[in-house]
């Protein structure tokens, strides 16, 4: 950067000017999804006949929630620059000590809900903590919590349980208010929509602003991007990562009650697998697996592409055999076609 | 690129002339296609109405024993004239989204499995309350009636394990393993109980990682080095059977290896006397008799079972069925 000449006028600095509205939302990085998740809906909604009904899209918007709640965590997570493998297991984890502690206990379903609440969250501060004071990628750490947690979930199930599913705790005190909470069902205009949807909608909310709006959002974007740099102009690096963990966890936590209040009883092997979906909805809604890019609604609208997808092929009638291959084809293409968006975006700034 | 174009063809070339120069004048497809060619065809029967029948289990992806409920499933929607589909979900909540999907669908029957009852509950219900005649198979043989559904079709597991420990006693076998390839099954774990229940002898339990084969070889093989006086190793799924008669033979052990579940392996190992016995649960049955039973309630409000559910096993089975039952496991129909 060379001082301007004398007698040429100051260039007026590129973060000041204005861009017109087009050109910033071919910039946002959830563009490349929504023209996907458009794509997806006209298509089931021409091939399968039943798509379009009210009570199939209550049972698709629920399908989509279930992933989302852990999809925006985690995006935002991956915005941060982190992997977190462990947070399909952590949702049965969640969901096992809230049961099997006020069952245990004999205590008010609530408590166990509270008790599930600090676990889960002290499970991500682990995470974060080994991963900032450590040396190993957040790949390789989370990898080893989720399989302590997925041995954990079995053992201590059949330890305290003597089976490999919990007690029912339907007849305890609290049940029903902490069902109304995390598994009710709301009927608007006679279709059924259950309360997982408002969960979902109230996380993109918060996440967003938190990722646009506060001084946390930009150090995450910060982090992501360079943590090196991050760290040289002060941003808290490793209360930030901390911080997303246990954001993740949260997002574990909501959906393990979830899972408890609908069923009344977890089994303690499920949730294994599921890390990779909520990977994939957030790389299907623009978010770079190298961190600093991405948004919550992007993953928030990769986890209703998967939704539509995983339903649609049931409303369609097809073959389920080949649900993974259209999942992975998806993949590709969301994520080649978010790359060319992001490339004609910065070649158009 | 001229260089990578010209492999490619080489390639090409080579694999097209490596077919054409090999052919086998034994097995493979022109074998199977004999043998289908012996197997039920088919057109509908009746001129009842297109009803469509979903099917939602819980089985994971590519598993043989859900082929099977399958093809016996499709087989009687072929003859009832139903436009028959099928889904599946190892985990819970998908599984229960999935009959929410054949709800929403409106379909004019259901046929779920009840492995995780709790989870299905509300999703039998909804079923239910809009009108679609539900029926269990396969697991669930308990909460069936409970739920709602007009029958449930299957085999009692704690009954097979015993079934199982019977043969055992009768066989005199003094120290038997069992292997759960699928930690968290709760059928397993009653097959194993039913078994420890009446075998006479003792009888320990082996967990093993299902889904990696190795690893259960290794797992079995190492049991069976550890402690010469195991004489017997029932294992709970068909694939299975043959890895440990591997482990054995690597062990050096005289074990009798034994098998839930059959299949063309099991068929073969029981004529040849690898392995000793095999119980098997039908699981053709189960799907025929399932899609059958909607359209006869569909048709004539029948249901069979009188509120009981109605078994398709365990059927034990020796060196005396097994030729017979070869042929049909070869089909895909066993």
């Amino acid at each position: 950067m060379s001082a301007a000449a004398p007698g040429t006028p100051p260039l007026t600095d590129e973060r000041l000017l204005k861009t017109s509205p087009l050109r910033k939302l071919m910039g946002r990085p959830e563009l490349g999804s929504v023209v996907g998740a458009i794509a997806v809906f006209l298509f089931f909604a021409i091939f399968a006949d039943s798509f379009l009904r009210a009570s199939s899209l209550a049972t698709v918007l629920y399908a989509s929630s279930t992933i989302g709640i852990m999809a925006v965590p985690v995006a935002l997570l991956m915005i941060g620059g982190e992997f977190d493998l462990s947070a399909g297991v952590m949702v049965t984890t969640s969901a096992l000590v809230s049961s099997m502690f006020s069952y245990q206990m004999t205590a008010n379903v609530w408590v166990g809900v509270g008790v599930s609440l600090l676990f889960t969250l002290a499970i991500g501060v682990f995470n974060g903590v080994m991963l900032t004071r450590t040396d190993p990628p957040s790949f390789i750490i989370t990898l080893g919590t989720f399989l302590m947690l997925t041995g954990m979930n079995l053992g201590f199930t059949k330890l305290i349980s003597g089976t490999v599913s919990t007690k029912s705790i339907s007849d305890m005190e609290g049940f029903s208010s902490a069902k109304d909470v995390f598994a009710s069902t709301l009927t608007v205009g006679g279709v059924d929509f259950k309360i997982t949807i408002l969960w979902w909608l109230a996380l993109i909310v918060v996440a967003t602003w938190i990722l646009l709006r506060t001084r946390v959002g930009n150090w995450i974007y910060a982090v992501g991007g360079g943590e090196d740099a991050a760290r040289a102009v002060g941003v808290p690096v490793n209360k930030t990562k901390i911080g997303l963990y246990m954001g993740v966890a949260f997002g574990a936590w909501i959906s393990g009650q979830h899972l408890l209040f609908s069923f009344e009883v977890v089994q303690s092997g499920e949730g294994v697998g599921n890390e990779l979906i909520y990977i994939i909805a957030a790389v299907i809604g623009g978010c770079l697996i190298t961190g600093g890019y991405g948004s919550a609604v992007g993953a928030a609208i990769g986890a209703l592409i998967f939704g539509m997808t995983s339903k649609g092929i049931v409303f369609a009638e097809w073959n389920p055999d080949w649900f993974k291959f259209f999942l992975g084809a998806m993949l590709l293409l969301a994520t080649l076609l978010n790359a060319w968006v992001r490339k004609r975006a910065e070649a158009t700034k | 690129m001229a260089r990578f174009r010209s492999w490619v063809s080489i390639a090409l070339a080579g694999a097209v002339g490596l077919t054409l120069a090999g052919c086998s004048s034994t097995g493979g497809k022109r074998a199977e296609d004999a043998r289908k060619a012996a197997s039920a065809q088919g057109r509908a029967a009746v001129n009842t109405p297109r009803w469509t029948v979903a099917m939602v289990t819980h089985s994971g992806d590519g598993d043989t024993f859900w082929d099977i409920v399958q093809s016996g499933a499709k087989q009687a929607a072929i003859k009832d004239n139903i436009n028959f589909l099928y889904s599946h979900s190892d985990e819970a909540q998908q599984q229960a989204q999935l009959v929410d999907a054949a709800v929403d669908k409106k379909v004019d029957g259901l046929i779920v499995t009840l492995a995780k009852p709790d989870a299905m509950k509300a999703a039998v219900a909804r079923a239910e309350k809009a009108g679609i005649p539900v029926i269990t198979v396969n697991s669930g043989s308990e909460e069936s009636k409970k739920f709602g559904a007009l029958t449930h079709i299957g085999q009692d597991e704690t009954i097979a394990g015993r079934a199982v420990g019977e043969e055992l006693n009768k066989r005199g076998r003094k120290k038997a393993l069992c292997i759960l390839h699928e930690q968290g099954n709760v059928g397993h774990e009653q097959r194993c109980a039913g078994a420890k229940e009446t075998f006479k002898g003792q009888m320990q339990n082996l967990y093993v990682e299902g889904t990696n084969m190795p690893d259960v070889q290794s797992s079995i093989g190492a049991k069976l080095q550890a402690d010469k006086s195991i004489d017997s190793v029932v294992t709970l799924g068909a694939p299975f059977a043959a890895t440990a008669v591997k482990a054995k033979q690597d062990a050096g052990s005289k074990a009798e290896i034994d098998t839930f579940d059959l299949n063309e392996k099991v068929a073969g190992g029981l004529k040849d006397g690898t392995l000793g016995f095999a119980v098997d649960q039908q699981p053709y049955l189960q799907g025929y008799e399932a899609v059958d039973l909607l359209w006869l309630y569909r048709y004539n409000a029948d249901v069979l079972g009188g509120g009981k559910p109605v078994l398709t096993g365990p059927q034990i089975i020796t060196k005396d069925q097994a030729a017979k039952l070869e042929e049909y496991t070869n089909r895909g129909t066993r």
